[in-house]
Parts: C-alpha cells; structure tokens; sequence
C-alpha cells in the first residue's frame, strides 16, 4: 500500500506586509545603528552606515519569514540587497558632488572664471582659471577634431564592410587600445616630441588625448550601427542607392543620436586626463591661445599643480577646488547635452 | 513598361550550401507570378537573385543566368545598383524609414539616387501614393514620420516607395504576412492594379491568396533539409490548384503534407 500524499487546499491570499514595512525597517535599522555607534563610540559614520545596511537587510528577512513565509523572505532580501547596492553606489558619488561644490563655490565667481593666474603667487589669493579652461577647450576640441572623424569611419568601416583579416586586426588593435594607459599614450607623444627636438605645447597633448579618445568612440559607434536594422540598409539598396548613399542617407541618420551620445562621452572622459597633459603640454600661468606653439594650462593639470605648489596655503586649495567643480560640472553639461540629443535624435 | 524575366539554370550559394538548384523558368510582363512552397525551400532565396539582393548577404553567390528582357544580370560589366533600380522589391516586415516623413520615404529612391527634378517631385510622390491606394489616408499628414502609420499602411508606403523608381519588374517578399486581412485585402486589390503596368512576382505562404491573385503559380520543394530546393512545376494557377501535372504538388495543396 503506498502512501499519498494529501495536498492541504491552497488559499491564494497570504498574509503581506503593509506597504510601509520597508520604510519602516529602513528606519528601525538606522536608529539602530546611530545608537549602536553612540553606545560603542564609533566614530566613523561608514561603520554607522554599515551596521545599518546589515540591520535592513537582516530585519527585512526575519519580519517577512514570520509573516509572509520563506518564498516572499527571499524575494525581499534580494529587493533590500538591491537597494543597499544602490545607496553603496550613489552615496560616495552624491557626497564627492557636495563635498566639492561646498569648497568649490567659495572662490568660484565671474572674475575667477575671466581671469588667469598671471603673476599671482601660488601661495597668494586672487588670480583665477580663464587660461586653464581656454587650454582644456582648445586640446579636448582639438582632440575630438582628430579621433572623432577617424572613430566614426573606422566603426563604418568595421560594421559596414569590414570580413576578414583586415577587420579582426582592426577590432584587435582597437580592443588592445581601449587598455592603454593615459601616461602610455603622453610619453608615445612625449617620445615622438623628442626626436623632433619640440618644446611642449597644447597640440602634442591634443594628439596623446585623441589616442585615447579614439577607441572609445570606435565601440559606442559600432554598438549603434549594430543596432540599425538590417532590413532598412536592404530596404534602401532594394531601391537601387549605392551602398554608400545608403550608410550616409539611411543608416548615420537613424543611429546620429547614439554615435552623438558615444563622441560627448569621450569628451567627458578625457576632459579630465592630468597625465599626458602634463608631460605635453606642461602648463602655463599665463594666457596661451595659440595651442600650436608654447605651453599652455589645462584644468586637470591646474588642480594639481594649485595642490602641489600650495604650500599649505588655503588660497590654492580653494583654487584647485574651484577648477574641479568647473570641471565637473562642464563634464556634467556635456553629458546632459549628450543625453537631449540623444532623445531628440532618436527615431520615434 | 514591364519586361520579362528568363531564368535559367540558376543555383544560389550562402557559403558553401547550396540554397537552391538548377532553377529555369520564364515569368511574363504585365502578370502575377506566385511562388508557393514549403518555408526553406528557396522561394525567398530564389526571388533576391532576381534582383541582385542575394549577394548582400556575406557568402552569397549566384551561378547561372537571369535575362530581364536581353540583358544577362549576371553579364559582365553589369552594375548590381542599375539592376536594382529595374527591378524593385517590397519585403515580407513593413520597413519604412525611420528618420524620414512620409513623404520623404516615397522621395527616398529619387533622392538618395540624385536624379530628379525638384519641381516634379511632388507629382511623383502623390502619383506613387495614389497608386498605393494611400493617397487618402496621408495627404494631410505627408509630413509625418511614416512608421507613425499602420502596419498595413505602412506596408502600402513601402509599395509606393518601391513603385515611385518606376521599376520595371516588382517583387514582394510574403508582403502580407504582417498583416491583418483587411490590410492583406487592400494589397491584394493593389496588386491585381499594378500589374497592368509591372511584372510581378509574389512570394506567399498563403495558398488562397496565390489562387487570388496570380495568373502563374510556382511551386518549389526540397528533398530534405540541408539539400537545395528546386522549382517542382510551374504553370497556369487555376492548373496548378485543379489539375497539377506532378503529384507533390498536389499533395502540398491539399495540405498532405509540408
């Protein structure tokens, strides 16, 4: 005689926790730890922030077993997880916003903005960041002039036409590029400055950012044109257009939001290169808006020659602080802009 | 004015596979011709060689011979662009252009060939679209973007895209199997229009829809998967639907199998 089991009648309605409990752990765990911390007298708020991520987590697991059972636990403990994960992210990244635009705006202003350092002492109040930001503009906009052209055609060229050989040796050196190191790329510049017996100016940085820059826009623009659907580049050959009537017509046209968003990305990222900027291009306390001859300043190099020329004077590290939150800032823009063009440009 | 088409003894190559083989026939100017069949065996393959848009795909390769009235689209020296701009096609998934209005997708062709007339552009574009029967439904809204439309109009749009070249020769894809059978009757009606003036070739799961609307009806197999497909017969449609000469043929239309 074998045994059956009896299955109980199932209810399709469990017990569930209020909306609230989440919020209400939330805060139990934090009021625990602050606690906890006072109690033990820890003194650094990280370990506060831990005890409390840990406390979320666990509290959020025995009050939802108890009540909801094991299956609904689960599900919330990897929701928490989530969110802890989150926070963990965003709050190192929110409190080096504040933490710079607090010491940053304290110097920050129209003349500070308009003005270079020009004779005023490392040491000394005054001065400001208008030859740093002319140079950061005129390198990053020569840079882009270089590697964003050649990044475009050679994803085109990948995606498009590239078989064989060529193609993979060409995805290999790209792939092989993404990894170069910034100062790789200054001292490759620095060595061919060398030889030619140059002294530093803005245009040699320029060449070691577009090396950098280069692989970055040659993938983004591959992702995009890989997402163009192949059936508008037959589509548009069925017509009887040239293949590359159709990749100018059809297929930049459809994929110009992302390739955009891919180029201000790139901007961003070597916007803030100190390395090979340092070796290239040197730095200037003086206005140079010829990039073609002589040093010039550049704003990640300005920040830390104000911290290593300070002299433990307050006035420079509220300079350096000032050109950083100029700096993030204008990295922010362009990520902004990048994102409005993308939305504008995206086919609906 | 339409031309006609002579194959023969064509093979397609994806690769080293062979897709179809040995395929000959003769398709008339100024009629339907359907090509019916189980799904793998060619149908689709064989029509892009019509056209030239087989060799589009990396590894594609054609031997054999298709004469558009006397000239060899495969001779020497023959450009793959100007066949094209002969011999037009419409695909089986609506696919108008994204980035362009309505009207611009119908200008699309002229356009991106750089061969027009701005003054006559307009009529092109509202003949191409009348002639799709779309006219209608989009002379107020020319200017919006096309894939705002309907899937049947959209597919109608693609038509008058194709159609706005002055191809001599149309080719369609399973142009309807997206499509509800309101959208599908619509083309069907545009179809039975354009071929007083076109060559057409269908390409169609839909067995009822090959009786509806072709005069010549091709029915094509495969012996196996893996092994190229062949043309079985080709023939009057109201033959090949009563009284096919090969008994596969049959068979597939009576739904005994495939």
């Amino acid at each position: 005689m074998s045994t059956t089991t009896v299955l109980k009648p199932v209810s399709l309605q469990g017990a569930r926790l209020p909306k609230w409990a989440p919020w209400g752990v939330a805060v139990t765990a934090v009021a625990v730890a602050v606690a906890a911390g006072l109690a033990f007298g820890l003194h650094s708020r990280v370990q506060w922030g831990l005890i409390a991520a840990v406390l979320f987590v666990l509290g959020t697991f025995a009050l939802s077993a108890k009540v909801e059972g094991r299956r609904q636990a689960k599900d919330r403990v990897a929701t928490s997880l989530v969110w802890v994960a989150f926070l963990l992210a965003v709050v190192p990244l929110l409190s080096l916003v504040w933490e710079t635009a607090v010491r940053g705006v304290k110097v920050l202003d129209g003349y500070f903005l308009t003005h270079s350092m020009g004779v005023v002492a490392d040491a000394e109040p005054g001065g400001g960041i208008y030859h740093a930001i002319l140079g950061t503009a005129q390198q990053v906009g020569l840079a882009t002039l270089i590697a964003a052209p050649v990044g475009v055609l050679t994803a085109i060229y990948l995606v498009e036409y590239g078989r064989g050989a060529l193609a993979r040796a060409v995805t290999f050196f790209v792939d092989v590029m993404t990894g170069i190191p910034s100062i790789v790329a200054g001292l490759f510049i620095l060595s061919l400055m060398l030889m030619l017996d140059l002294q530093p100016f803005g245009f040699a940085g320029s060449l070691a950012l577009a090396i950098l820059m280069l692989p970055v826009v040659v993938r983004s623009t591959e992702e995009m044109l890989k997402l163009v659907p192949n059936e508008l580049r037959e589509a548009s050959l069925a017509l009887g257009v040239p293949r590359w009537r159709t990749i100018l017509k059809v297929v930049l046209p459809t994929a110009v939001g992302g390739i955009t968003t891919g180029v201000m990305l790139a901007i961003a990222r070597i916007a803030g290169e100190s390395a090979p900027v340092l070796l290239l291009v040197f730095g200037n306390n003086f206005i140079n808006a010829n990039p073609f001859e002589g040093a010039q300043a550049s704003l990640p190099l300005y920040i830390y020659q104000q911290y290593i020329n300070s002299a433990g004077s307050t006035a420079a590290y509220d300079r350096a602080w000032a050109a950083a939150l100029t700096l993030i800032a204008f990295v922010m823009i362009l990520n902004l802009v990048a994102r409005g063009i993308a939305r504008w440009k995206t086919p609906r | 004015m339409a031309k006609r088409i002579d194959v023969s003894g064509l093979s397609a190559f994806y690769g080293a596979h062979k897709a179809i083989e040995d395929i000959s026939m003769t398709i008339e100017p100024r009629s339907v011709t359907a090509f019916i069949g189980p799904s793998g065996c060619g149908k689709s393959t064989f029509l892009r060689t019509l056209n030239r848009m087989h060799e589009v795909v990396p590894g594609g390769r054609v031997e054999g011979k298709v004469m558009l009235d006397d000239e060899d689209l495969y001779g020497p020296g023959i450009d793959p662009v100007s066949v094209r701009r002969e011999v037009g096609m419409v695909f089986q998934r609506p696919n108008p252009f994204p980035t362009m209005s309505i009207y611009d997708n119908v200008a699309a062709g002229l356009r991106l060939n750089g061969s027009y007339k701005k003054s006559e552009l307009d009529g092109v574009v509202e003949q191409s679209l009348r002639g799709a029967n779309l006219w209608n439904e989009v002379k107020d809204r020319l200017n919006k973007p096309g894939s705002g439309l309907s899937g049947g109009q959209q597919q109608r749009l693609c038509i008058a895209r194709a159609t706005a070249v002055q191809p001599k020769v149309l080719l369609m894809d399973e142009p309807c199997s997206a499509l509800d059978p309101i959208s599908t009757l619509a083309i069907e009606d545009l179809i039975g229009e354009l071929k007083e003036q076109y060559t057409i070739v269908i390409v169609t799961h839909n067995m009822q829809q090959a009786a509806r609307v072709s005069d010549r009806t091709a029915f094509f197999n495969l012996e196996a998967i893996g092994r190229p497909g062949k043309l079985i017969e080709i023939d009057e449609t109201e033959r090949i639907f009563s009284n096919p000469s090969v008994q596969d043929t049959e068979d597939y239309i009576s739904g005994r199998f495939g």
